[in-house]
């Protein structure tokens, strides 16, 4: 330990932390802006500046490791002025359009000038240049927003290994973006939103499509559906005051409904579904490479659409890996315009189906060309859990006084295996809970059906077993060591994607998720997410999992019934033409997706 | 005044041999961290300029982003990622240079190429650039002709330096 003064008092702090932290540590709160923990220290934006003595400067306590013996102060009036001045100073080279922003409010910057006071505008000079980037259907970069604090180009560079966002240029013409002013639309992004969920500022959001869903609830000959994603009830509840982790699934389903959607379903469903159809395809695989037969494996889960366009830019010899699954949400959209349509007999040009996801990346999913039918999109918008949040507040209503609600039938019942898809491992446990039961006609021997090696928040998750006492039909399986693999964030993506380049995979199965954690922090979801509101948020998909009765995919009746009527078997043919889909080959810069 | 002014070779080499030259370059530097601004002075001297799609190249040999690389080469004001004329003018304005007139230096040679700070002249034979320091002080007022630094630079010599530049 280290002892140190902050403000005259004695403090003590681990070797190694910085003085801003041990601050914290001590309850001493030092202003800051650009520092966020766990993932940016680097004294860009000098907010945090104390008086050490000894130093011959003011120094960024962000960035300072604690000494023993050091004193610090943190209130001084050569402190407070300077963090007015920098504030100042930042505040002079923004557009302070707060009230036409989407962060007002929820904005780190304007919090600090909270704090600050400031009741002039001292410098009046120069503004940079202001360009907006909405090239991109998922993620808006508005330049003129930005102050450089360059948490962005840490997520997107460290965290998520993409790399597209860098500081380009030099002093008062820095700018932070793509390469040779490239728009996001034309260069390697994955679309994750991980950096709009770092984004002090309104700089990066995600694009708003609430209007296009208004104009649809408004118009009359529309049949509004809509969907949500595992993730968003147990965030959802954050935007309303209910502390991380807080369950909303009831109350969500309600609100839907109030806002005028005409049948609310559960994305789940298809969770449910998707399981079904990338089980078998899985064990088809796995019955080709032990007789024999063709087949590519590891295969790897296509859920996560920032992860797809990840692996197409980046390895795009290698998308036979691939589940050909689409992500359950296309399912739904796809069943709604065509299973659904025909048993309540409308035309499906008249069918405007909304999803709710915690993804940016899903709005620019549903615009691929494959996702078509006919022409006609499968899913017609999607909205993040921060966009429904402002919808519901801008209908008047009063979520935390909502009834209980539930899902319709039939695209609404789920199991607890669908439940968990919200979090990093929760397809690859589901998928095994089915998978072994198929191939044995017994539980997968995990106690409680819990695949807990698969679960939690470090990047890569191993798990293996082996197959006994199988059925008749798949005998072949007999004794065979199932390998699996789950990682979530692009950075292990790629260390995963390096195996197998390398000719080396060790493992059968993997699944992927594009955003550290997975989905419950994916780039759709409430600000902030640090690593506490990701564990709260996982805790309540796992109990929202462990409270149901079903906790299989193949125990879902409703999947059944909708095989039964429709779909036939899995993998059929129906099952072809609508729940699976196929990849494109971009490269890195984009430059196949250019020429196509 | 007697010197020599080099002049770069970039028109005599095909486009495939100055890739493969690039190429080696960055094989030489390979596991050497931080080389990313002695490869871009290389493959500068290669092309005159930094052409986006050998920025490109750079960042897949090297494997970094080429957000990074295009970053470094907008924050130098020695790269430029436009084609250079054959002859690039620098004037210095570091304090030392300044004080001593760097900046009437500068504004003539705007007036006597027709170009502005950055540009290029339409004839392609010069381009005009500023510095901040080119270490180079005691020689205040300098510019550079290519890698030639002219000390104590008069105003109304600027003409005869560029006549030498044939």
């Amino acid at each position: 330990m280290v002892t140190l003064t902050i403000n005259g008092k004695q403090a003590t702090a681990e070797p190694g932390m910085s003085v801003l932290e041990a601050a914290k540590q001590n309850n001493i709160l030092i202003p800051h802006l650009c520092y966020l923990e766990d993932v940016h220290q680097v004294g860009a934006c000098r907010i945090c500046v104390v008086e050490i003595e000894g130093a011959r400067t003011l120094q960024a306590s962000c960035v300072v490791p604690v000494r023993e013996g050091m004193v610090v102060r943190t209130n001084t009036a050569k402190v407070k002025e300077a963090r007015k001045v920098l504030y100042e100073l930042m505040l002079s080279d923004h557009p302070r359009d707060c009230l036409s922003c989407l962060r007002n409010q929820k904005c780190e910057f304007q919090k600090l000038g909270e704090l600050i006071q400031i009741s002039e505008f001292r410098f009046e000079g120069d503004k940079s240049k202001t360009s907006v980037d909405s090239s991109s259907p998922s993620v808006v970069r508005n330049s003129g927003k930005c102050i450089l604090c360059r948490r962005c180009i840490t997520v997107c560079n460290h965290i998520q290994g993409v790399g597209v966002l860098n500081v380009q240029k030099r002093g008062f013409k820095s700018v932070i973006g793509p390469a040779n002013e490239l728009p996001l639309n034309n260069v390697n992004c994955s679309f994750c939103g991980q950096c709009i969920m770092v984004c002090p500022v309104g700089a990066l959001q995600a694009r708003d499509d609430s209007e296009k869903v208004w104009q649809a609830l408004f118009d009359p000959k529309k049949r509004v559906i809509v969907q949500t994603a595992p993730a968003i009830r147990v965030a959802l509840g954050e935007e309303f005051g209910y502390p991380p982790g807080t369950i909303v699934t009831g109350k969500m389903a309600s609100a839907l409904r109030e806002m005028g959607f005409n049948d609310v379903f559960d994305t789940n469903f298809t969770a449910d579904l998707t399981i079904i159809e990338e089980g078998h395809e899985f064990l088809n695989r796995a019955t080709a490479a032990l007789t024999g037969g063709e087949a590519v494996l590891p295969m790897i889960t296509s859920c996560s659409p920032g992860w797809i366009k990840f692996v197409e830019h980046e390895f795009p010899r290698y998308l036979k890996h691939l589940s050909s699954c689409k992500s359950p949400h296309m399912m739904l959209g796809a069943l709604a315009k065509t299973y659904y349509a025909d048993k309540i007999g409308i035309d499906p040009k008249d069918i405007f189906v909304v999803s709710i996801m915690p993804c940016t990346a899903k709005k620019y999913e549903i615009t691929r060309p494959e996702m078509f039918m006919n022409g006609m999109p499968t899913v017609d918008a999607v909205l993040t859990t921060r966009e429904l949040a402002r919808m519901i507040k801008d209908a008047g209503i009063e979520f935390r006084e909502m009834d209980e609600g539930e899902f319709d039938n039939p695209l609404g019942f789920s199991t607890g295996a669908a439940d968990i898809f919200g979090a990093t491992g929760g397809v690859m446990e589901a998928a095994l809970r089915t998978v072994y039961e198929v191939v044995t006609g017994r539980d997968v021997p995990f106690e409680h059906l819990d695949i807990t090696p698969v679960r939690g928040l470090s990047q890569v998750k191993e798990a293996s077993f082996t197959i006994e006492g199988t059925q008749p039909e798949f005998a072949h399986l007999e004794g065979f060591t199932v390998r699996v693999a789950v990682t979530s964030g692009l950075t292990g993506a790629r260390k995963l994607m390096k195996q197998i380049v390398d000719g080396k995979p060790p493992y059968h199965f993997i699944e992927v998720m594009g955003c550290p954690g997975g989905c419950i922090s994916g780039g759709g979801q409430p600000q902030p997410t640090n690593r506490a509101i990701r564990m709260a948020r996982m805790k309540a998909i796992y109990a929202e999992d462990a409270g149901k009765s079903k906790r299989k995919s193949h125990d879902n009746p409703f999947v059944m019934q909708l095989y039964k009527e429709y779909l036939g078997k899995p993998l059929g043919h129906k099952s072809h033409e609508l729940l699976h889909t196929h990849y494109v080959e971009r490269g890195r810069h984009n430059q196949f997706a250019i020429k196509s | 005044m007697e010197v020599q002014i080099s002049q770069c070779s970039c028109g005599k080499e095909t486009e495939a041999e100055k890739r493969e030259r690039i190429i080696r370059i960055i094989e030489d530097f390979r596991g050497r961290e931080g080389s990313l601004i002695q490869i871009l002075h290389l493959v500068q001297g290669i092309y005159g300029y930094l052409p986006f799609e050998i920025q490109q190249l750079v960042s897949e040999r090297m494997d970094i982003p080429v957000s990074e690389v295009y970053g470094v080469s907008t924050f130098y004001s020695f790269f430029s990622s436009q084609p250079r004329g054959e002859y690039t003018i620098r004037v210095c304005l570091g304090t030392a240079c300044y004080v001593r007139g760097g900046a009437e230096i500068a504004k003539r040679l705007t007036q006597t190429l027709g170009v502005e700070v950055g540009g290029t002249t339409p004839d392609s034979k010069f381009s005009l650039e500023v510095m901040r320091c080119i270490g180079a002080c005691g020689l205040a007022p300098a510019m550079m002709v290519n890698d030639k630094v002219m000390r104590q630079v008069n105003p109304d010599k600027l003409k005869q330096i560029l006549a030498m530049c044939d």
